[in-house]
């Protein structure tokens, strides 16, 4: 199985096929419906937000509470089509992969291919195994979201399959 | 509420997130012999692999620890004051917390803080049973988002109800975490439709329901959801479902509502009877 490592650039995103199965090493930002809603309004407003986008994969997740002597709880993806209305306006500002479940509307899928953006599956309803994937946790923004904030997730072998790659092409 | 009641409820809240119930983890195995899609055995695997990371971690199989629902039955000889509801709420919210739950109860329109509370009850009477039956459902968000009520013509075919069946499985596709249980609600009122469609997910998914033109008709939606090659996680296959429970109750001649209640993969709950005397 192919492994990919670190900052997806260009070079690895145009690889990618639709339907293949990765194995990732590197950085994901979590982000989920509310946390989409105030870094949409930011962006839109032109305010500054917490942490810079360009070069990120946004995950859509909410871990559930880390406990004593675990690194994360669990941690899978979340409906990704939710967050449609905001991939845009993120891609726009250079995140370069989303990562969550299921489908995602026409609109994104040409968006995806115009930024040369990757989308991809995770397992879904597999969040204490993907827990064992992870092995760094820390906060970076809107803590007043609880379980919707933004954590940077240092992942390791995190399997993922290509749902929408660079040039459109989807799996569903 | 006494001691004894109070452990088993906090038991029944983490077995429910952490260990998959037995039928269904059968189920899985069983559909993973018989996946012939690549991918599709694959995420059976995945998922078999999580089952078993979730009880060695003691971590929640789903990051969505749900809306914790407990369903109540009052079987004979059943006597349940207004406090022990209330009781078994806190004791239900404090069990999420404890076990390092998710918090993922918000109020509908502000959207914040995430709590543990309140827990949703249900009060069923169910004289089949003797005493007081409690299970704790804890319903994640993926699959509940496409739950479906049609409110048919009394004159609706059975066909015409399988195929609004097969088209809500159809729009729940990947994203609600295939292979699913279905659950269908037939007869009632609008909002009795859609209960008795999360309640046919309770049942042991292995046995057959006590009328057998219901337990076909199972068996035939089963089938058709099947040959609809969305698969596990939406990844192509035959198991689109483990299983489709059907429930009915009288309803008006003017109408026949049908509600559809799709569970994930991961359809939790865990049950336990105590005595009336032992409240």
């Amino acid at each position: 199985m192919k492994k990919i490592k670190g900052i997806l650039d260009i070079k690895i995103r145009s690889k990618l096929k639709a339907g293949e199965e990765v194995l990732f090493s590197g950085e994901f930002y979590t982000a989920r419906d509310q946390a989409h809603k105030i870094m949409g309004e930011r962006i839109r407003t032109g305010r500054k937000l917490p942490f810079e986008l360009k070069d990120t994969i946004i995950y859509y997740c909410g871990p559930t509470p880390s406990p004593p002597g675990q690194t994360i709880g669990a941690c899978g993806p979340t409906t990704s089509l939710r967050m449609d209305d905001f991939t845009e306006i993120l891609l726009k500002q250079g995140v370069v992969a989303t990562v969550g479940k299921g489908r995602r509307s026409g609109k994104v899928r040409r968006a995806i291919k115009r930024y040369k953006a990757v989308y991809f599956a995770a397992p879904s309803g597999c969040g204490a195994f993907l827990a064992t994937k992870v092995l760094k946790k820390e906060i970076v923004a809107f803590p007043q979201l609880g379980p919707e904030a933004v954590y940077r997730l240092e992942v390791r072998g995190f399997p993922l399959i290509v749902a929408i790659d660079a040039q459109g092409r989807s799996i569903y | 509420m006494k001691e004894k009641v109070r452990k088993k409820l906090e038991t029944a809240v983490q077995k429910a997130n952490i260990s998959l119930r037995e039928d269904v983890f059968s189920l899985i195995k069983s559909a993973y012999r018989r996946e012939k899609s690549p991918r599709g055995k694959k995420a059976l695997g995945w998922i078999m692999e999580n089952a078993f990371v979730a009880k060695k971690r003691k971590l929640p199989l789903c990051q969505d620890t749900g809306l914790p629902i407990v369903v109540v039955e009052l079987g004979r000889g059943a006597v349940v004051e207004a406090g022990f509801i209330q009781e078994v709420k806190r004791v239900v919210e404090i069990a999420y917390g404890e076990n390092f739950f998710r918090p993922s109860l918000v109020d509908p329109l502000k959207r914040r803080p995430a709590s543990y509370g309140p827990v949703l009850v249900h009060i069923e009477l169910n004289l089949e049973i003797r005493g007081v039956k409690l299970t704790v459902l804890p319903k994640g968000f993926g699959s509940e988002n496409k739950t479906r009520l049609k409110m048919f013509n009394p004159t609706a075919s059975k066909e015409a109800i399988e195929e609004f069946v097969i088209e809500s499985v159809q729009r729940a596709g990947p994203e609600a975490c295939p292979p699913f249980v279905v659950g269908i609600g037939i007869g009632g009122t609008s909002e009795r439709a859609l209960f008795l469609a999360k309640y046919a997910l309770l049942d042991d998914l292995r046995k057959n329901a006590a009328n057998k033109t219901i337990t076909a008709w199972q068996r035939k939606i089963l089938k058709k959801i099947n040959a609809l090659n969305i698969g596990p996680m939406g990844l192509g296959g035959k198991t689109s479902a483990l299983a489709v429970k059907i429930k009915t109750a009288s309803t008006h001649i003017a109408g026949l509502p049908v509600g559809v209640n799709i569970s994930c993969w991961a359809l939790r709950s865990s049950s336990f009877t105590v005595s009336g005397r032992e409240i």
